[in-house]
């Protein structure tokens, strides 16, 4: 049982706060670390790897700092979302230095298990600057698995691949959480963090937002004042049908669009209700537009929830 | 001294451009030298003009600035240096290893090119070549460690680095005689003074300033440069 934990942390770069005040921990198992690109994700993750002190609070890993603690990586394989990596090494000899730099009693045979997992025997004496972006994280992660590490943390691990690639990297990732190894991915993209968290941290802003299983992630992100644009043949009409059921908190008539602004509380109820609705009252349905979709608003809602 | 970061440096600063460039300043020496030897004959003078001002004064600067910032800052521009530094290695290890290479590339592309240059101008004669050649081994560790520090500190290094072996060793020095006392030109000469027959090298350094100045310089350059290292940060990537 591996656990970071991260208590009441802070770090900030001058004027600018990159994590504000975050604490939470991370669990044997897949976690996803979801939020919106410049949200504090990687300072998060460098935080975790002790590649950047809190500027307050504390980032630990069972129980010990990791920041200027070197026997931590040990315990830890990171996979860094710059793609630099000594390019005029073959993958194979990529691998089995970060082997022979961890110590380890027969650096070949790791370096190879640790090939053999992410399935890149086949390129291995290639050099590494003749690899596709997908080939390249692989090779990253078999060095960060390369001491068979308790934790894995990574930074953006899907950027770039393609879907097939994307597949093998989840099945992986899910089997080494099933295994009881503390998996943390950084993401973007909550469909991706979806798939294959157990466990998902949000982030926006440097805050925390929201944490949970993504069930609850989904519907924190569903359940919340939905705006949406609607024109239709009798606006008036609509609007009235519409207010009477709970799942709508205001209507507008917008005189000079020509449309209803709607508020709905329940996303689903409403998303039913607009057709059925329509539809009985001989009402033609001409736009029907969700307002704000972008993940940014979608986010920043989880922050002022909070 | 840890031999897998030893061979990835070695590897790194051997290859492709670096390399030709570390290669072509002791080619360029021992062809002028021959060509000096065969048009002006065996001269005292002109052996220690070259070996002093082209080789001591120039090219262990030159390779020293070559091998102690691309020992080490290629990796930290690029983020590479991230798979050394996620190891359970202490970081005065890796600068170390780092500082060997150098100090290698220093010995195999500065000192020895000195040593041969001397023997095609002068021979052995009053110890001028092995006094050149000690004072061009001594300078190169210093210089590796001095530029290996710049390396990890600055983003600039090479231009850091330019700035110190240019101006401030040749310009500055050759108007403010002050400024000679900081210098490891001046250092090392001191002690080839020392090794050669009296009166053939000089230097404006005495020999117990520069021995302290010379360890203060690379044992403190490397001790810093390992402080360094040990609090470097990833950061500014989003």
């Amino acid at each position: 049982m591996t656990t970071i934990s991260i208590d009441r942390a802070s770090r900030w770069f001058g004027n600018v706060v990159a994590v504000n005040d975050v604490s939470m921990t991370i669990e044997p198992g897949v976690t996803g670390l979801l939020g919106p690109n410049g949200a504090g994700k990687s300072t998060l993750i460098h935080m975790m790897s002790g590649f950047l002190p809190p500027s307050s609070g504390s980032v630990t890993l069972d129980g010990t700092p990791i920041w200027k603690n070197q026997q931590a990586y040990k315990q830890i394989g990171l996979v860094p979302e710059r793609e630099a990596m000594y390019d005029f090494l073959t993958g194979w000899d990529f691998v089995l230095a970060n082997a022979e730099l961890h110590g380890l009693p027969d650096p070949g045979a790791a370096a190879q298990r640790a090939l053999a997992t992410v399935e890149m025997e086949y390129a291995q004496d290639r050099q590494v600057s003749t690899y596709s972006k997908g080939m390249k994280q692989r090779v990253k992660m078999a060095s960060a698995l390369v001491h068979d590490p308790a934790v894995l943390l990574l930074d953006e691990p899907f950027n770039g691949m393609d879907p097939r690639q994307r597949m093998q990297l989840m099945e992986l990732l899910r089997r080494f959480g099933a295994e009881g190894r503390t998996v943390l991915f950084s993401s973007h993209i909550l469909e991706e963090v979806e798939q294959l968290a157990r466990h998902i941290e949000v982030i926006v802003a440097g805050r925390h937002a929201a944490s949970g299983d993504y069930r609850k992630i989904r519907r924190l992100m569903t359940d919340r004042p939905h705006r949406y644009t609607v024109r239709s043949s009798d606006d008036r009409a609509l609007a009235a049908a519409l207010i009477a059921d709970p799942s709508t908190a205001g209507i507008e008539l917008d005189y000079k669009e020509r449309a209803l602004q709607i508020q709905a509380i329940d996303f689903y109820r409403f998303t039913e209700l607009v057709p059925r609705v329509a539809k009985e009252a001989g009402i033609r349905l001409l736009t029907v537009s969700p307002a704000d979709e972008s993940l940014e608003s979608v986010f920043s809602y989880l922050v002022a929830a909070k | 001294m840890n031999v897998t970061v030893a061979r990835l440096t070695a590897r790194g600063l051997l290859g492709r451009r670096r390399g030709l460039l570390l290669l072509a300043l002791p080619v360029l020496l021992l062809a002028l030298s021959a060509l000096i030897r065969a048009i002006a004959g065996q001269d005292e003078g002109t052996a220690s003009n070259i070996l002093g001002g082209l080789a001591l004064g120039t090219m262990v600067p030159l390779v020293g600035l070559v091998a102690g910032t691309g020992a080490i800052g290629p990796e930290i521009d690029d983020g590479s240096i991230i798979y050394l530094l996620s190891k359970p290695q202490p970081r005065w290890k890796i600068i170390t290893s780092k500082l060997v290479v150098a100090i290698g590339c220093s010995v195999v592309f500065a000192a020895l090119p000195t040593y041969f240059a001397g023997l095609i101008l002068f021979g052995t004669y009053q110890n001028l070549t092995l006094g050149y050649t000690v004072a061009a081994l001594i300078a190169g560790v210093a210089y590796s460690a001095i530029f290996l520090l710049l390396g990890v500190v600055s983003r600039h290094a090479v231009v850091w680095g330019l700035m110190y072996a240019l101006l401030w060793e040749t310009v500055v020095g050759a108007y403010v005689p002050g400024a000679q006392t900081l210098s490891v030109h001046q250092w090392a000469l001191s002690i080839g003074e020392k090794i050669a027959s009296p009166g053939v090298i000089s230097s404006s350094v005495h020999l117990p300033t520069a021995v302290p100045l010379l360890l203060v310089a690379s044992l403190g350059g490397a001790w810093l440069a390992s402080a360094r290292l040990t609090r470097l940060t990833l950061a500014g990537e989003e």
